[in-house]
């Protein structure tokens, strides 16, 4: 499917949309119904209005109806109000954004409307630190070469400038052409993709030659993004509204569910078939002693015949009866929990990171359980337990190694005397080093120029090749400027053959203004560079070199680069320009064509640069594993650099602590072999004492991943430690899909563009906010700082989350069941007819008041200090066995409540017998025994107290006598009374405190 | 930078109990020395309480069919029961009908009731909650309707202490904010025990209901199948020895459910009626403390001698 938009045509406007944005989940008018249906589709929330619309039937209810209403209407209008107020802040924003004026061309002339007005095909004009109002194809800027600086941070969070050049046919076109163009642009249906824009344009007569121009993503400016360091520019609307590129990447990601969320759903579940059964048991027993034994009952006075309904009626009530079962403030709890556990996260100075002054931040509220039960972190290396702060630090050059002496080439004096000897090699490798790359120097008033440039990598390079006085000084469009010992030298740049994850290299194509001889510069990944030297050209000093350079931990580049023929070029650009303006498989053809042109190199040199460890990696990764966490290391770098980076970080041991086994091979039958052989040595020595890890480079496992899935997830389950290198970004995923696919929980942590999918993947997405801009960050449910900070984020957050929702919820379900189960015991001595014995208003207080306010305050409770727990990070395995909230603590807790309520039910109605059996007073006394019991399992429960606990809970405790004094206080009501002449009564005092001693036993 | 507060931190000073064994051990010793004292002033006002029991649902029905008896209009349902005080009885000697397996609390018995309408004069059409003993045949509203006031307990005691009439005193034996504001002072009733059966006691019309105190009484429905209900006081002691005989009028049908009836006579202590239960459970959780803090710290002092 294609679109094709005219250029400054009317006629052909309507066909798309307008430019309203629109972020807005509901209107005025749906609102109420599109979220009460969302509501619904919760599971629970059916249950309750089910419950809630069976209490009308005044026959079956054992309370008021209010009891189930009151809470159920609270909770929705609470979740209802905080979507409408998010709703309500997104119109405001979006009609912010849809009023805010712009300039288009309308009938040959500039007009100042509104950007909601805009519609494809017309021609938007914006200034210096404008926004772009819609997804444009650039015709024309200020900058005689067609070109244009924008930011896209609020697109992918990469904060350097791009740049953005108009498509050759609509070069040198004046203003007043610009208001008159007319033409057509064929591209692609809206999609989401930021990085590619397959289309092209043909300009109408009579301004160019009827000529099709291919167009890239470097030829629009999206929306969203900001024009900077240009006065001007202007483009052709193509994409407006919702179907700008930025639009439909909008979207809301799945909720992930925590394990913790799955057990409790599973429990709940449980509980609710246990539910049915109490029903169906005491339902049936109910008719049974109703036909056998209520109609000698002549008080009950039961009629003869009734209607085939009535049999259900008993059931039903038990139904109402045991309806509590499912406690309604639990969601509610949940969710007031985590949004504090994050908070927490949020607020919390130990990890905020002073140096980039960014606090962490918990984007996913409600996951933080999770950290305490990871059992796989999958790291990124480079800028996550790298610094990503490149120093280019040795070099070799035509088989000559500097730097070795001091550690840093850009001090050694034999360089330097090179440099200044003009030696042509140095002179070759120092040129392609400032000039192979697609950095943009930026020259401040003050004469001193400084890099943007997208990788830190090519930031190294141009700034020691700077210092070592090959200065890049400017970049206008095509023409590069050079400064070499006060001599300047142009180039003219003629194509950019771009850097890919897949061809793990990049080149450029430049002419010498003087000379006009073409050169291809070349630079790369040593495999994917060393490969393509000429024939007979001596390589092996470069391969020991660039073992060395990765011994000790740097990041090396081969540099290579050829003279070109004016014959070949030309034959070669057609092809390449072809390829560019391909629709589809464009990324493909254009690898397909740069291969032609990349061979028969004349290697130069290989550099090295330094990534240093970030602060705290080795001591963190030690501590997680101590706490029984496995790590893999996915990278994107050569095998030598991983496993070096990996010894220095403590993830793997060296010989003869540890072993690495290798996977490796070119062909299906060699990797084959390969996993088995490694496979077969875990398998025999896993028992023993040695850390194995094992090392696999992406070709081999793009064929494990592909064939041998059953073999490597066995592998993977018994190797603690992986190191995955020259993997991609899909590669990353697939391997997180893979270890969840065993029912492990996977931690993925990351910096970059690269590590987004995977961090999207695992259950637990991490961003380090570092320098490869916020898109990792951003698509992550936590961001941090720095590395180290995950140490406290899983030993302290995740730990105590874990801890507190574990307490908590199965504390909702404890106290539920408590009174439900009173509920059925009393039903044994009142004809098993379903009689209350709680009041509605009694019922409904304790559930969503009495028993949900004090255990709030579990968010406070400590077990142990957070220095004790990173002492002993071992204390972690219980949380990642989920041993405090299993099917197994839970039924503890079932256990306890129905021994508590048979406690509580017993002593009452001894107590309470004979003359005192009066049905409020006995009601009241069992559910105070019941309060009374609540607070001191809440204190038993919790193991450190502040003031607010101590507050909460018996702040609560006082608030139920202080309450129910005041509803007895009111004639109407049924416990008119009661609370005081219970509060007189020495024995009711002495029944609650024996009810709270048997607790203990 | 993030706010720092010592609650955004989580740092608030918290006090963290450790539970060590010399804790636990006196934990349990002071339950015990607390629990064991009020167990035994317990069990001591409970024995202090005086009470008699005699059950006359079978004795008092001459005949086999004690059903047709009781249903019977026109048989003599006279009674007389004697009984031989063990210990002195100081007034005032409570009064009680203790009757067991009626289900007073049965869902649709206890909700058989308008408590508007015992209040309010002008709400004695809201019957709608009576069912089945809302309205008459001819839809007027009866009242007290429902169940609870229909069934009312009708036997009736006549005391006499060693030959003696002894006035029993019904004044005051209901709960007095019952008659100050759950019935109304301007509210008779009216075709009560009209209908074609007849559940229990019937109510003289010229009484407002505030002043129907057996009916008051019978109204605050018992939570348990076994219950007794206040039926007067007698206010003079009673001396050991002495005999007491009672004329029942046995009027209360109990034996159509195989329930049963008795005459309770009792004095009260600051604990209520006779009710041993508290006193042993206090006695039992007591000397369970004790015994296992004195378990505890043999154990603690030979493990801290076997450990050094």
């Amino acid at each position: 499917m294609k679109r094709f938009v005219y250029i400054n045509d009317e006629s052909y406007q309507n066909d798309y949309c307008d430019n309203q944005i629109s972020n807005t989940k509901y209107t005025l008018w749906n609102f109420l119904p599109k979220n009460l249906w969302e509501q619904f589709r919760r599971f629970m929330n059916q249950y309750f209005l089910l419950i809630a619309c069976l209490q009308l039937w005044s026959l079956i209810t054992p309370v008021n109806p209010a009891s189930t209403w009151g809470p159920l209407i609270v909770i929705f209008a609470v979740s209802a109000t905080k979507e409408a107020w998010d709703d309500y802040n997104r119109y405001i924003s979006d009609k912010q954004a849809n009023e805010k004026k712009v300039w288009i061309v309308k009938n040959g002339a500039r007009k100042h409307i509104q950007a909601q007005d805009i519609r494809v095909g017309n021609i938007v004009w914006i200034r210096e630190n404008e926004e772009v109002p819609c997804d444009l194809v650039l015709t024309g800027t200020s900058e005689p070469q067609g070109i244009c600086h924008v930011e896209t941070a609020a697109l992918d969070g990469e904060i350097d400038l791009k740049t953005r050049v108009i498509p050759t046919t609509c070069i040198g076109l004046d203003s007043e052409q610009l208001h008159k163009i007319k033409g057509v642009i064929e591209c692609p249906i809206p999609d989401k993709d930021i990085r590619r824009f397959d289309a092209n344009i043909r300009l109408f007569p009579p301004f160019i030659d009827n000529d099709i121009c291919p167009l890239t993503i470097n030829n629009t400016l999206l929306q969203s993004c900001y024009l900077r360091n240009t006065e001007w520019a202007c483009g052709v609307a193509v994409y407006t509204g919702n179907e700008t590129k930025l639009g439909m990447s909008r979207g809301v990601p799945e909720p992930k569910l925590t394990a913790m969320d799955a057990m409790i759903d599973k429990l709940t579940g449980a509980i609710f078939l246990f539910q049915l059964a109490v029903v169906v048991v005491l339902g049936s027993a109910g008719n049974v002693w109703k036909d056998t034994e209520a109609r000698k009952q002549w008080y009950v006075k039961y009629d003869d015949d009734e209607p085939w309904y009535q049999i259900l009626v008993i059931p039903l009530r038990f139904e109402l009866l045991c309806s509590i079962m499912i406690p309604i403030s639990i969601k509610v709890s949940l969710d007031f929990v985590k949004s504090m556990y994050a908070k927490f996260i949020d607020w919390d100075e130990e990890i905020y990171d002073q140096e980039t002054d960014t606090p962490a931040h918990a984007a996913n509220t409600a996951i933080s359980e999770d950290l305490g039960q990871v059992e796989y972190i999958l790291t990124d290396k480079t800028g996550t337990l790298t610094e990503n702060k490149m120093i280019f630090r040795r070099c070799c050059i035509a088989g000559t190694l500097y730097g070795n002496e001091s550690g840093d080439a850009l001090k050694d004096i034999e360089l330097l005397n090179a440099v200044a000897d003009n030696s042509p090699h140095v002179i070759k490798f120092l040129t392609v080093m400032a000039l192979c790359n697609t950095v943009i120097p930026i020259k401040s008033p003050s004469g001193t120029i400084s890099y943007k440039a997208q990788s830190q990598d090519e930031d190294a390079l141009v700034n020691a090749a700077s210092n070592l006085h090959v200065v890049l000084v400017s970049k206008n469009g095509n023409n590069a400027e050079i400064h070499f010992n006060r001599r300047v030298i142009q180039y003219e740049i003629l194509d950019i053959l771009e850097f890919t994850s897949d061809r793990k290299r990049m080149s450029i194509v430049i002419s010498d203004s003087q000379s006009g001889k073409i050169f291809l510069l070349s630079k790369g990944a040593d495999e994917a560079i060393l490969p393509l030297a000429y024939c007979g050209q001596q390589i092996k000093t470069f391969v020991d070199a660039v073992d060395k350079y990765a011994q000790l931990g740097l990041r090396t580049l081969c540099l290579g680069w050829r003279e070109l023929s004016l014959e070949e070029y030309l034959e070669w650009s057609r092809l390449f320009k072809e390829a560019n303006s391909a629709l589809v498989d464009r990324e493909w053809k254009v690898a397909e064509v740069c291969q032609k042109l990349e061979h028969t190199l004349d290697i130069l040199g290989i550099s090295a640069i330094e990534d240093r460890l970030q602060d705290g990696v080795p001591e963190t990764i030690e501590i997680l594993r101590q706490s029984g966490i496995n790590f893999w290391m996915l990278t994107g770098d050569k095998q030598s650099t991983a496993i070096q980076i990996a010894l220095l970080c403590n993830l793997i041991s060296s010989e003869p602590k540890g072993q690495l086994l290798y996977i490796n091979g070119k062909t299906e039958d060699e990797v084959a072999r390969s996993l088995e052989r490694v496979l077969l040595t875990m398998r025999i020595t896993s028992s023993e004492p040695k850390e194995l890890a094992f090392v696999v480079d992406g070709w081999a496992l793009e064929i494990i991943l592909t064939r041998y899935k059953e073999a490597f997830t066995e592998l993977a389950v018994l190797s603690k430690t992986a190191i995955c290198c020259r993997v991609t970004p899909s590669q990353k995923a697939q391997l997180v899909k893979l270890l969840k696919s065993c029912d492990y929980r996977t931690l993925a942590i990351g910096d970059g563009g690269n590590d987004v999918r995977m961090i999207q993947q695992a259950h637990i997405g991490v961003g380090i906010s570092g320098r490869e801009g916020l898109q990792a960050a951003r698509a992550a449910d936590y961001s941090i700082g720095k590395f180290r900070f995950l140490k406290r984020l899983i030993l302290v957050h995740g730990r105590y989350s874990y801890n507190r929702t574990a307490f908590l919820s199965q504390y909702s379900f404890y106290k539920s069941l408590l009174i439900c189960f009173i509920q059925i015991l009393f039903s044994f001595v009142s004809g098993i007819a379903g009689t209350s014995l709680f009041n509605s208003v009694s019922l409904m207080a304790y559930n969503v008041f009495y028993t949900s306010i004090p255990v709030l305050t579990t968010v406070l409770d400590k077990d142990l200090s957070e220095k004790t727990v990173t002492q002993n990070p071992e204390i972690l395995l219980y949380c990642q066995a989920g041993r405090l909230l299993n099917p197994s603590t839970f039924a503890g807790w079932f256990g306890r409540s129905l021994y508590h309520a048979i406690v509580v039910f017993l002593i009452t109605i001894h107590a309470y017998a004979n003359e005192k059996s009066e049905m409020e007073e006995l009601s009241m006394v069992a559910l105070s025994g019941s309060i009374w019991l609540q607070a001191f399992v809440v204190t038993l429960e919790m193991s450190s107290f502040t003031f607010l606990q101590f507050l909460a809970i018996w702040g609560n405790f006082a608030a139920f006598y202080v309450i129910n004094l005041c509803i007895s206080t009111i004639p109407t009501a049924g416990m008119y009374t009661i609370m005081f002449r219970l509060c007189r009564q020495p024995s009711y005092w002495i029944t609650m405190l024996v009810s709270i001693t048997i607790m203990f036993f | 930078m993030p706010a720092y507060s010592k609650f955004t931190q989580q740092e608030l000073p918290a006090c963290k109990p450790l539970l060590t064994p010399e804790i636990v051990i006196a934990a349990f010793a002071l339950i015990g020395a607390l629990f064991v004292p009020i167990g035994l002033a317990s069990l001591h006002a409970s024995r202090q309480v005086v009470e008699l029991v005699h059950r006359y649902d079978a004795s008092c029905v001459p005949v086999d069919d004690k059903v047709g008896f009781i249903q019977n209009s026109r048989t003599d349902k006279t009674c007389t029961v004697t009984m031989t005080v063990p210990k002195y009885m100081k007034s005032p000697i409570h009064v009680y009908y203790l009757i067991d397996g009626f289900y007073q609390n049965h869902r649709r018995y206890v909700r058989s009731r308008s408590d508007k309408q015992l209040r309010y004069k002008s709400a004695a059409h809201l019957t709608s909650d009576c069912v089945p003993e809302g309205d008459t045949a001819d839809h007027a509203p009866i009242v007290p309707c429902g169940l609870v006031a229909w069934s009312l307990f009708n036997d009736t005691y006549t005391v006499r202490v060693n030959g003696v009439v002894t006035q029993v005193n019904k004044k005051d034996i209901a709960w007095k904010s019952d008659k100050n504001n759950k019935f109304g002072k301007n509210i008779y009733p009216s075709n009560f025990q009209k209908g074609r059966l007849i559940g229990g006691a019937t109510l003289n019309e010229s009484i407002p209901l505030s002043e129907q105190e057996d009916l008051i009484v019978w109204m605050r429905t018992a939570a348990l199948p076994t219950f007794r209900k206040l039926y007067g006081r007698i206010e003079k002691d009673i001396n050991a020895n002495d005999n007491v005989t009672v004329v029942i009028q046995n009027n209360y049908n109990t034996y159509s459910f195989g329930g049963s009836k008795a005459l309770v006579l009792s004095t009260a202590s600051w604990i209520g009626g006779k009710n041993n239960f508290i006193g042993i459970a206090y006695l039992t959780i007591g000397g369970l403390c004790l015994s296992l803090a004195m378990g505890f710290l043999v154990l603690y002092m030979v493990k801290r001698r076997y450990v050094s």
